[in-house]
């Protein structure tokens, strides 16, 4: 997986059938990237369902959370509806698996993301990083520690 | 990932059996989350069988965009402890979870014989938003990743949710405590 303290590669995906949303738009915000294996599976669908509950703990500290996985735009319209979700899930399905593989995080025996999380700084850093074991659902204790660290950081350089 | 409860046990929390038993349980739970029915009579069994060695601590960690009724439901268990009636109102939620609109929580309050008036004026009191949102944070802290979750003497327990598996791994932590000593 890409190593903190690297630029994370920009990159354009579908957020919905008709809308598409590039990294680069982000900047200025920190940048959750939660990397998952498929829509509908029971630990994501945990996972998810959490941070679904935590996007206001988030955004005290300014940051976006993204999910990623290899579903296809049809496929998030449909979950995201279902389980109510107030953050885009983008879709890494054409060429399958493209933005996985440019973060480090692909799964090449299974065809799927891996359970990864990027927390990236307002200037697109990553600055932590997190593989999980892909049955475990990381919980957002480890997110909210980097975010905590990047504004006590940020309060340092002014 | 965290496996610690932050903060520990303290006297906001609403406490259940013996205050210095050797075991601490506790459970994040959403009121409306068919798991933490399921694991509510299975902490009964596990009370029984512990007794005095054993305290129950529940916080609130309400799933609130797939439960709706969670936080009333939550917060009608905060009203009640104005009462000195958690326990009583948490108990009642969880033996009729699919009834939770907000005439049955003032239906539960009648049954459980809370002065009615100051329980509909505490509900919507912000300050029991406040500890039930601040439960739901100190969750996330705690690495809670679904409901119910457990701790045991403050560190996340990963094991089986059936009553056997839970009395096995409190029976072994006891005795790892007394031999301690």
């Amino acid at each position: 997986m890409l190593a903190i303290g690297t630029q994370a590669p920009d990159f354009e995906l579908n957020s919905t059938p008709d809308q598409k949303l590039k990294l680069t738009e982000l900047r200025e915000k920190k940048v959750i990237l939660a990397f998952y294996p498929a829509d509908w599976s029971p630990v994501c669908s945990d996972q998810m369902a959490l941070y679904n509950e935590t996007l206001k703990l988030f955004s005290k500290h300014n940051a976006q959370l993204v999910g990623i996985s290899v579903d296809s735009k049809w496929s998030h319209l449909a979950f995201s509806e279902s389980r109510k979700l107030h953050f885009p899930l983008l879709a890494d399905f054409e060429p399958k698996g493209q933005v996985a593989k440019l973060y480090g995080v692909y799964d090449e025996k299974e065809g799927l993301a891996q359970r990864a999380l990027f927390v990236l700084d307002e200037k697109g850093i990553i600055r932590w990083n997190y593989l999980s074991p892909v049955g475990i659902n990381p919980g957002a204790d480890g997110i909210l520690d980097a975010l905590e660290s990047l504004d006590k950081v940020n309060v340092l350089q002014k | 990932m965290s496996t610690l409860l932050k903060p520990p046990v303290n006297s906001n929390d609403h406490i259940r059996g013996n205050s210095n038993a050797p075991l601490e349980l506790v459970e994040y739970g959403d009121f409306e989350c068919s798991d933490c029915g399921r694991a509510y009579p299975i902490i009964k069994t596990i009370q029984r069988e512990l007794g005095d060695d054993l305290k129950f601590i529940f916080r609130n960690f309400p799933l609130t965009e797939i439960h709706p009724h969670a936080v009333n439901a939550a917060l009608a268990a905060e009203a009640a402890a104005l009462q000195n009636k958690f326990w009583e109102m948490h108990d009642i939620i969880l033996q009729n979870q699919k009834s939770l609109e907000s005439e049955d929580l003032l239906f539960y309050a009648e049954t459980i014989k809370l002065d009615p008036g100051q329980f509909i004026s505490d509900i919507q009191d912000s300050s029991l938003l406040a500890k039930v949102e601040a439960d739901f944070e100190s969750g996330v802290r705690s690495g809670v990743n679904r409901t119910p979750s457990f701790f045991v003497n403050g560190l996340k327990y990963e094991g089986g949710r059936e009553a056997n598996e839970l009395i096995y791994y409190l029976k072994s932590k006891l005795s790892e405590l007394r031999s301690a000593f």
